[in-house]
């Protein structure tokens, strides 16, 4: 299962590369300039030196004690991808991509982004190393998120509106392959999570899988052994990937997988790809999509921006069907009170993505024994949330 | 033989060049569509592409993007597509090809897409999210069928890549002019006659050069290489300029003489 993809990037029947003709050459480039760096103890150790010293890595194995005896239940761990510099996860890939884009020379970054994160981690790190950096975003979440719009400008990259389709990150993702279609000679492009063509899936998960690796050995330190649940929210994936990927050969370990699914699934207002979609092709892979009976993509709905894509990666998809991890779905609502619940028992405010995760507790708690162990996976803070959080907790009545 | 292969000898038997005309099949509406494609037959069209609207059109430009954002508001669907090449088979004797992204397709079922559109009597299947590596599952389906599922190759395209396509290509290779998306431009870059020549030196097979070519003079300054030329955005452009249904026509009619 570990050795998956395939060497044309299937995870089972999911994954592959359906871009146009003119990226192909451009994606097997990637793919074995990829497969020479992550063998590399050159590039490794580049690598784990700028995680360390720059995003402050390890990021502590959180034991949250109140929030565990609220729930009256599991022991609950926080693996506190918050503390990460920029504020997420996201940084991990970015990180390793930029090192990997400089050593195949290329002078520019582009990047999508829906929230912002990604966009910010893909600034941070394109100014860092000095490459020119364009993002594209949804004009509409350009006004949703302007103050990651000021930080991306601030980093030095130009914020690119994109105006068509849903004007969100599904049509950012367009508009970034079309200018990478265009400008491949000298640009690398960023994907932020475990989707698009192969290698980006393998690629991502693997530059993640350090979140599951530090997980494992703090486990093993504080508690012995390995904990029984891993929890982590579900947009693209790439956080759950990362966390889930050192775990699945210890069949011992129940992994899941939390989707958004917005307003209900039985609305149809939901980005619960997994547990509302059916296979199909978008942005260079297949694997599970939200869609209409004529193929036609339909746009996603969640709370949080980060979560509000119609794919998900091809690996989650393998792993739902072969019933390695387990995917659940909660509402904007549930995440919003998990929000709260987190920053009230345990002083720290979760990004919305992550609060779906936390949400999920309420239901596995009273389901398992006192003496068994969760970890979430925390995946971002919740400072870019508190404004759209503060007025939704208002319309809810929460 | 596919009507696809006999155009191509005929076109080769006279020395000159054929005109590959796209629309965007429901933009603005079917039955516009289904007048426009006789109307560019009797214009001169050597052959049809009928373009599926899809919510997530990577490899076009804004013209075709909004065309697409037009037919999918109108509801139009690859069975819409499909139904209307057979309304246009009755009526026409050109060769007939559908472009659509892969995702209508999978949706559809590829045994079933292959079963209607052999029933609708198209010609050829131009898929230009479907590279080589990902083609074989519906190049089997469409083995017994009769028709082409055209190949595309780019100018970044290595001589690997263009020796593969070539084994696996009929009726023609589709050579995009440009890195880039659909859309017409001014001048041609020397990335597409490059191309051409590359392919040529791997193929007899004809070959069909698009994206970016919008002008007569583009035409004329090709070499031997090209057999075809594809326009997309530049008809979709006068489409989308609106009036009345016998306007439009009359529009794309009139451009599309210059070529000839």
């Amino acid at each position: 299962m570990s050795n998956l993809p395939d060497d044309k990037g299937y995870f089972g029947a999911y994954g592959g590369r359906y871009v146009p003709e003119t990226l192909m050459t451009a994606l097997l480039e990637l793919e074995q300039g990829y497969m020479e760096c992550r063998e590399d103890p050159g590039f490794i150790g580049e690598l784990n030196y700028y995680l360390q010293q720059y995003c402050g890595r390890p990021t502590p194995l959180y034991y949250a004690e109140r929030l565990t005896k609220w729930l009256g239940g599991a022991k609950i761990y926080l693996k506190r991808e918050d503390l990460n510099h920029t504020g997420a996860h996201k940084i991990n890939n970015t990180l390793g991509q930029v090192l990997l884009a400089r050593l195949m020379g290329k002078s520019r970054i582009i990047a999508e982004t829906g929230a912002g994160q990604h966009g910010v981690a893909t600034a941070t790190v394109a100014t860092m190393f000095g490459l020119e950096c364009d993002i594209y975003m949804g004009e509409e979440d350009m006004q949703r998120q302007e103050l990651n719009v000021f930080r991306m400008n601030l980093l030095g990259a130009r914020v690119i509106p994109v105006t068509s389709g849903s004007k969100t990150l599904k049509d950012a993702t367009n508009e970034a392959l079309r200018d990478w279609v265009t400008n491949v000679d000298n640009t690398h492009y960023i994907i932020g999570s475990v989707v698009g063509p192969h290698p980006y899936p393998v690629m991502v998960r693997d530059f993640q899988k350090v979140i599951g690796e530090e997980t494992r050995d703090q486990f093993g330190q504080v508690e012995g052994g390995l904990p029984d649940y891993l929890v982590a929210c579900v947009g693209g994936g790439s956080n759950a990937a990362g966390f889930f990927h050192p775990f699945i050969k210890d069949e011992q370990v129940t992994l899941i997988g939390v989707e958004a699914a917005g307003k209900g699934l039985e609305t149809g207002l939901h980005a619960a790809s997994l547990s509302g979609g059916r296979p199909g092709v978008l942005h260079g892979n297949l694997s599970y999509l939200l869609q209409d009976h004529a193929g036609q993509v339909t746009v996603a709905h969640s709370i949080s921006a980060g979560l509000d894509y119609p794919g998900v990666g091809p690996e989650h998809a393998y792993l739902k069907d072969s019933c390695r991890a387990g995917y659940a779905a909660v509402t904007d609502r549930e995440a919003l009170k998990a929000f709260t619940l987190l920053a009230k028992c345990e002083g720290i405010i979760p990004a919305l993505e992550s609060a779906h995760a936390l949400a999920y507790l309420e239901q596995l708690i009273p389901l398992i024994t006192s003496d068994q162990t969760v970890v979430v996976c925390l995946s971002g803070r919740g400072d870019k949330d508190v404004a759209s959080a503060s007025k939704a907790l208002e319309e809810a009545g929460l | 033989m596919n009507r696809i292969d006999k155009k191509f000898a005929e076109l080769r038997a006279a020395g000159s060049k054929g005109i590959i005309a796209y629309v965007t099949a429901g933009d603005p509406d079917l039955e516009t569509t289904e007048k426009l494609v006789c109307r560019l037959a009797d214009s001169g069209a050597a052959m049809v592409e009928l373009g599926v609207p899809f919510s997530d059109p990577v490899a076009d430009g804004p013209v075709i993007q909004a065309a697409a954002g037009r037919a999918l508001k109108n509801g139009v669907t690859l069975k819409d597509v499909l139904e209307l090449a057979r309304r246009l088979r009755s009526r026409l004797e050109i060769p007939l090809l559908v472009m659509t992204y892969y995702n209508p397709v999978y949706s559809f079922g590829l045994e079933s897409f292959v079963h209607a559109a052999s029933s609708s009597d198209l010609d050829g299947v131009i898929v230009p999210d479907l590279p080589l590596e990902e083609s074989e599952a519906l190049s089997k389906e469409l083995q017994q069928s009769g028709l082409h599922l055209i190949h595309l190759l780019a100018p970044t395209s290595s001589p690997g890549r263009i020796k593969a396509a070539v084994k696996k290509a009929g009726g023609f290779i589709y050579c995009v002019s440009v890195s880039g998306v659909t859309g017409a431009r001014n001048d041609l870059p020397a990335s597409g006659y490059e191309l051409l020549a590359r392919v040529r030196s791997e193929t007899d097979l004809p070959l069909a050069l698009g994206f970016g070519i919008s002008r007569p003079e583009q035409v004329s300054a090709l070499g031997a290489e090209a057999d075809a030329v594809i326009i997309g955005s530049a008809i979709v452009r006068l489409v989308e300029e609106g009036g009345d249904r016998d306007e439009i026509l009359e529009r794309v009619a009139s451009y599309l003489k210059k070529f000839s």
